[in-house]
């Protein structure tokens, strides 16, 4: 994983580096030069609303007032909200095909709990709904539970509806899914209910997370420390190990990963690219399991 | 290396997909129509056929509906390229053997993931 410094920031104007350290105090993501160009486009929305004629405009206008509202909007603007279903087709056929039928085989109790963590919108926790819910015989009699949390508003408002526009269907999502699973509305395709009824919806920050209520089975935070410095990655970590149990298992998005951080996760000895507790910092376990 | 089969009345958009698909490591041949893409199949079947719904000669849909009763080695994949989206004409495709469906115009992510989800990259 690249590291990402706030030194990238140098070449910046000064609008923008004032917005990027606003992102980075709220978010934890920095803002890197290859995305600058792009904060710029992003940003033009929020100018029009506002009648601010550009970013060095907008940036002296939140310097003077404390405009949290404008704040806020800046800031989700700036996100790199980018998802889509199944995304890395290999890491979910491993899901399905491994990693689920192994927390299957080890919870006695019949629960199973999983955190999408930086969901975007819902892309990532909807792909999980349909492999459950295509397997939901071998489900039947399980308490499921699926919390999706992200910092933006905007993004955890469109996964709650769950509509999608036609190009963000045919990206990743199988065609009999599609068929079976969503409905064709004006804007696109709708997720059926009951696809989001299973999933818990939530914004939620997770450098102050108040929603997540661990330990978890399946902990996704795929795509989102990319972006994030040094330390902030660290601390990440710390959370999800927070939240983890013996038998948790971490993904990370394809160009992320735990080593490197003082081993809070290490790589998963059956589950290519997953992570989970180094042994000595499993301890017993808090609910009963299955033992092989 | 696997071989998809382009099969499109339209030169640009063959290009297009040619060009998406020679990105992913596949090789690549065009065919003009149903009726070429079944005499190519014959020849030497691909992995996957990208292959268009309104074509004159022979249709997608006739290509599919034939394609059982051709002397074809291994069947291909079908990915289904359409510019609409309707249900029922998704479903249309799926009933008639397409393996998958994209609308078109597509970029090469999604490109990309269909050609997953067949199974050929
Ligand atoms: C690139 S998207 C990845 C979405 C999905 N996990 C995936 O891999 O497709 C990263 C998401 O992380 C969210 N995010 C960034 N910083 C966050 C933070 N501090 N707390 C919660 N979410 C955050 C962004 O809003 C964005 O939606």
């Amino acid at each position: 994983m690249k590291a990402v410094t706030s030194r990238a920031s140098s070449a910046m104007g000064e609008g923008i580096r004032a917005l990027s350290a606003l992102l980075e105090a709220r978010t934890g993501q920095v803002l890197s030069q290859d995305r600058q160009w792009r904060a710029e486009t992003a940003l033009q929305p929020v100018l029009r609303a506002h009648g601010l004629s550009d970013v060095e405009v907008l940036a002296a206008h939140l310097a003077r007032h404390r405009d949290m509202r404008l704040e806020a909007q800046v800031v989700d603007a700036l996100l790199n909200n980018e998802s889509s279903f199944f995304r890395d087709h290999q890491v979910f056929e491993m899901i399905r095909g491994q990693v689920l039928p192994d927390i299957r085989a080890r919870r006695a109790d019949r629960r199973l709990r999983i955190w999408s963590a930086g969901c975007s919108t819902g892309q990532e926790a909807y792909s999980l709904a349909i492999q459950l819910c295509n397997d939901a015989e071998n489900w039947r009699g399980w308490r499921i539970e699926i919390l999706a949390t992200d910092i933006s508003a905007t993004a955890i408002h469109r996964a709650r509806g769950g509509i999608f526009p036609q190009m963000d269907v045919q990206r990743g999502l199988p065609v009999n899914d599609l068929i079976q699973w969503f409905e064709p509305v004006a804007e696109g395709w709708r997720a059926h209910g009951r696809l989001r009824g299973m999933i818990d919806f939530r914004q939620d920050n997770l450098l102050d997370p108040q929603a997540p209520c661990g330990p978890y089975d399946l902990l996704l935070c795929r795509n989102v420390m990319l972006y994030f410095a040094q330390e902030r990655r660290g601390r990440m970590f710390d959370l999800l190990k927070r939240h983890s149990h013996e038998d948790s298992v971490l993904l990370l998005g394809a160009g992320e990963t735990a080593i490197g951080h003082g081993e809070p996760f290490v790589a998963h000895p059956d589950f290519r690219g997953a992570y989970r507790l180094p042994s000595c910092a499993r301890g017993p376990a808090r609910f009963p399991l299955r033992r092989a | 290396m696997k071989n998809c089969l382009v099969v499109d009345d339209s030169k640009v958009i063959r290009k297009v997909a040619r060009h998406m698909l020679e990105s992913l490591d596949l090789s690549v041949r065009e065919a003009v129509d149903g009726q070429d893409a079944l005499t190519q199949c014959e020849a030497s079947s691909p992995d996957v056929v990208l292959l268009d719904w309104n074509m004159p000669v022979m249709s997608g849909m006739e290509f599919l509906q034939a394609l059982p009763g051709a002397n074809i080695a291994a069947r291909p994949k079908i990915i289904f390229c359409t510019t609409e989206n309707g249900v029922g004409h998704i479903k249309a495709a799926v009933e008639a053997g397409a393996d998958e469906y994209v609308m078109k115009p597509f970029d090469r992510e999604t490109l990309e993931s269909k050609l997953a989800i067949v199974g050929v990259i």
